[in-house]
């Protein structure tokens, strides 16, 4: 009845292990006893959890992001404490609990704190920034988040029960198959990535359609703005490499459920066609995760620098050639496999080739700043920092692609340096910035400025602290995953990177005490115009926090910066007499009970309990026949009611002085 | 940093190596630089009140556009002919140019230690490599158990250690001395030990150490083989007089299906 699922699942191993398990286990139930006690259970299923509309779905994915990055982060810090101390002792943490905590960081980084966030960001902005209602697809939509949010609490719950997997996040065979990994813990690691990356796939298919099928009327490709753009990109990356990352975790859930030999040492398995598979799907994932960022540091630029966006079709080309290239290098991720110098040669120059339209969009940003006016919001000041860091990050990457420096390179801290290198600046920096630049469109008031700047000195100090010692330490040969060490010549930068992680500890506090200080003081720090920063894209003509149905009456467009031509032509306010009904998604229970299936299919498969496993499954079947027989999943917003929400704004308008003294100076 | 084996390597591929890493960087600090001046410059010229004239709507100029392709295209170019030449002259599989006789080892990751043979002393080390310096090195590299990555950094380069394949490394040593070789690829409880310490010996310390070794008196068969198998950390070094002939092909035929295969070992946890 209950599988492998005993008592021994408890992790009675290590204290430091209980210890987490127990904090897990007290945050939830606190949680759960704060919203009962606020009476909001209702509110929150009735108004979230059931929620269609895209800007509460990019809401929730966002929170589900500063949740995990706080997990993740708990496991760095945790790591670079024991790397600290461990010199020629074993530390505090004992060695499987060391493994759990690399494994768990890197998957929980990747998968379930940066594709949240940018998927968030994509989802709050995009439909606003085309002009349009919804996504394409809005239940689908509600789908894909809670099968993310299910791979999380996949990864969540095995902090508590069983353990996690310790093959590292890429969790290379043989050392994952069932003969060297015999636990639970690879099977989680599966699951969360097969759950977790069917959401990813729908969302990648989700914002392909809403781009090319949701423009407002008259929007031409090459005038979508630069975010849209990326996304686009993202989304098509998405879609295509993510199917490759659900056959390879599938095939090695065969190879570990069912006994079969893809990837075992015996029998004709072969560990290189994992290796092949998961970097096919593991390089354009860099993209998918770094190219939103390059758009939110593009729509940031230009509208701090006050200035249109140099170089518009070179950075749509740039950002194309990143997405078509980034299928063409996954093989520089094992030139140490032994093959010949001709393919490592190939996959070397492809790969550096990605630095071409990499450093023509840097240079457009830099041109972009070049006769404008530069604000130094923290949203200007991670767009800064980040195109200094990323430069380096670059260099290092370029050294990288070269085969025989790689030779001596893989598998070392440099490695480890370099892609912290380009995802912390490249796309961490990007969300934060994007978190800084909409947040007054979500919730209508903006963010500290304050706390705004501390977030990012603490984590841009942070940073070089936590990081250049590790490329140092790369070239004294100090190997990544080690749990503890002989060198005493590595201590002492050992020990620096973990005073970085304490700074970043401290900008993690501060991404949490600015949101706390703005929401205490957002009286002071209202939007009435729906345009705090004086905007060039459509985004900005909707009210903060926008509408349900974001616009009253869908806008036309005739070129890039749709918004600042409307405000040029004193057009940008303007409200009809009349409006249109306009239909609207209804809300829905069936997402979140497809996530609830999904996370159930996933852990009777970890633990081996068949008949939880056919159950939830039926279940999800179920639930999408039946949503499907619904006739009724649309709701009618009546001309009446738009008119008294868009009256409520224009009077809002109205109390705002000099509204017509903006736009675009002479 | 007078201790890194990468910045002070002690033979010539892991010199040339190093001296292309110098190369490539150097040659990448021409993007640096620009695109840390322009930002310097614009942040501090165009900021609120700089004194950089204002043109809210500039936003193309074909010089500029030329300079951003071209600039980084010309640098790839050249780091990319770097590349071809480099990748070539440095392939791992390609045997050193000497007129000393190459030197042959074979070298096979366990759980967690490496064992090294020597076919044509036919002898067996765990843990610890020796070889005359100034003479080419051929290692032949496999893997007993999961996958490994072997490398010697102050000899250069590094390769994948995989069950029922074999992979190669030719290295050198300048002159006698030491230094250590470790796989890098994680491989379980016992990985931050995988370490293994490379003696770099004179012809005369050499045959020295030989005697050595035979005086043992310990045989690597097929049993003994089994035995040493079992996973240990920081197994100490240990000599074997005597090696079985083939030991090393027997042990990839374990894998390969191949004949006169080592009996297939039930896999232990890892964990």
């Amino acid at each position: 009845m209950l599988g492998r699922l005993t008592i021994d699942a408890l992790p009675f191993y290590s204290w430091v292990a209980m210890g987490g398990a127990l904090v897990t286990v007290l945050i939830v139930l606190l949680t759960a006893l704060v919203v009962t006690w606020a009476g909001k259970w209702r509110y929150l299923w009735e108004e979230w959890l059931t929620s269609v509309d895209h800007k509460r779905i990019g809401v929730m994915y966002i929170m589900l992001a500063l949740v995990m990055l706080v997990r993740g982060f708990i496991d760095a810090i945790m790591m670079r404490a024991q790397q600290a101390i461990a010199l020629n002792n074993e530390g505090y943490l004992p060695p499987e609990h060391f493994e759990q905590i690399f494994t768990s960081h890197g998957t929980i980084m990747v998968f379930f704190m940066a594709m949240p966030f940018l998927t968030g960001l994509i989802n709050i902005v995009v439909p606003q920034q085309l002009g349009a209602r919804d996504v394409a697809f809005p239940f689908m939509n509600s789908v894909s988040l809670w099968l993310t949010a299910a791979g999380a609490g996949l990864v969540g719950i095995s902090l508590v029960l069983g353990k996690f997997s310790t093959a590292g996040w890429t969790g290379y065979p043989p050392y994952s198959g069932i003969g060297f990994s015999p636990g639970v813990g690879v099977d989680y690691w599966i699951w969360a990535l097969l759950v977790s990356g069917v959401g990813s796939t729908m969302t990648g298919i989700n914002f392909i359609t809403t781009i090319l099928r949701c423009r407002a009327p008259g929007m031409k490709l090459m005038q979508m703005p630069l975010f849209v753009w990326t996304t686009l990109c993202t989304s098509i990356l998405m879609a295509f490499a993510f199917p490759a990352l659900t056959v390879v975790a599938a095939l090695l859930g065969l190879d570990r459920t069912v006994g079969m030999h893809f990837f075992t040492n015996e029998l004709g398995g072969n560990m290189m066609n994992f290796a092949n598979l998961i970097w096919i799907w593991g390089h354009p994932e860099v993209y998918i995760l770094i190219l939103p960022a390059f758009g939110v540091f593009s729509e940031v630029t230009a509208v701090f620098s006050r200035k249109r966006l140099f170089g518009y079709r070179s950075l749509v080309y740039a950002t194309m050639a990143i997405g078509l290239l980034s299928f063409t290098v996954w093989l520089h991720h094992f030139f140490t496999m032994g093959s010949s110098p001709n393919v490592n040669a190939i996959f070397g120059i492809a790969t550096m080739i990605i630095a071409v339209p990499t450093g023509v969009k840097i240079f457009d940003w830099l041109f972009t700043m070049v006769r404008g006016r530069i604000a130094f919001h923290p949203a200007m000041l991670f767009t800064i920092g980040f195109i200094i860091t990323f430069v380096i990050g670059g260099i290092t990457g370029v050294l990288l692609a070269i085969p025989p420096v790689d030779y001596q390179m893989h598998n070392t801290t440099f490695l480890v340096a370099h892609f912290h290198n380009m995802l912390i600046p490249g796309a961490l920096f990007g969300y934060f910035a994007g978190t800084q630049f909409w947040f007054p469109k979500v919730f209508g008031f903006r963010l500290n400025e304050f706390w705004g700047k501390m977030v990012f000195s603490c984590w841009l100090i942070g940073f070089y602290l936590a990081f250049m010692p590790l490329y140092a330490l790369g070239l004294l040969g100090m190997t990544r995953r080690l749990e503890q060490y002989t060198h005493p010549d590595w201590q002492p930068f050992l020990l620096v990177a973990f005073a970085g992680a304490c700074v970043v500890l401290v900008g993690v506090f501060s991404v949490f005490m600015q949101f706390y200080v703005s929401i205490k003081n957002r009286n002071e720090h209202r939007d009435l115009t729906g345009d705090p920063w004086n905007g060039r894209t459509l985004e900005w003509a909707t009210s903060s926090p926008a509408a349900p149905y974001n616009f009253a009456v869908i806008p036309e467009v005739n070129s890039v910066d749709a918004f600042w031509e409307m405000k040029k032509k004193g057009e940008a306010y303007d409200f009809p007499d009349q409006y249109e009904p306009i239909i609207m998604p209804a809300n829905t229970a069936a997402g979140v009970l497809i996530g609830l299936c999904g996370f159930l299919v996933g852990f009777a498969f970890v633990w081996y309990l068949w008949w939880l496993a056919i159950l939830a499954m039926v279940s999800a079947m179920a639930v999408v026949i039946v949503r499907s027989c619904n006739d009724h999943g649309e709701e009618i917003i009546t001309p009446e009611a738009i008119m008294a929400i868009e009256s409520k704004r224009k009077a809002q308008l109205i109390s705002v002085e000099g509204l017509s003294a903006r736009g675009a100076p002479a | 940093m007078q201790s890194s084996p990468i910045l002070y390597p002690k033979g010539p591929v892991a010199e040339t190596e190093r001296d292309l890493l110098f190369l490539a960087t150097a040659i990448m600090l021409f993007t640096l630089l620009p695109v840390y001046l322009i930002t310097f410059w614009s942040c501090w010229r165009y900021r609120a009140n700089g004194k950089g004239a204002y043109r809210p709507d500039w936003h193309k100029s074909i010089f500029v556009e030329l300079f951003i392709w071209a600039g980084p295209l010309v640098i790839i170019v050249v780091i990319g002919v770097l590349v071809v030449i480099y990748t070539y002259r440095l392939d791992p599989y390609k045997p050193l140019v000497s007129d000393e006789k190459t030197f042959r080892v074979q070298a096979v990751a366990q759980n967690w230690k490496w064992l090294f043979i020597y076919p044509d002393q036919q002898v067996a080390v765990v843990n610890e490599l020796a070889f005359p310096s100034g003479r080419p090195v051929n290692i032949e590299i496999t893997s007993d158990t999961v996958m490994t990555s072997f490398i010697i950094p102050a000899l250069g380069g590094q390769i994948y250690a995989m069950a029922g394949m074999t992979t190669h490394l030719n290295l050198e040593a300048f002159e006698p001395g030491r230094c250590t070789g470790r796989n890098t690829q994680f491989s379980g409880r016992g990985f931050p030990h995988m370490v293994f310490e490379v003696q770099l010996l004179s012809e005369n310390d050499f045959a020295r150490w030989l005697d050595n070794v035979k005086k043992a008196n310990k045989r690597l068969d097929s049993m003994s083989y089994q035995k040493l198998l079992r996973p240990a950390t920081k197994y100490p070094v240990e000599y074997y007089s005597w090696v079985e002939p083939e030991l090393f092909s027997r042990i990839i035929a374990k894998y390969t299906g191949a004949s006169g295969a080592l009996p297939l070992q039930k896999t232990g946890s890892l964990e």
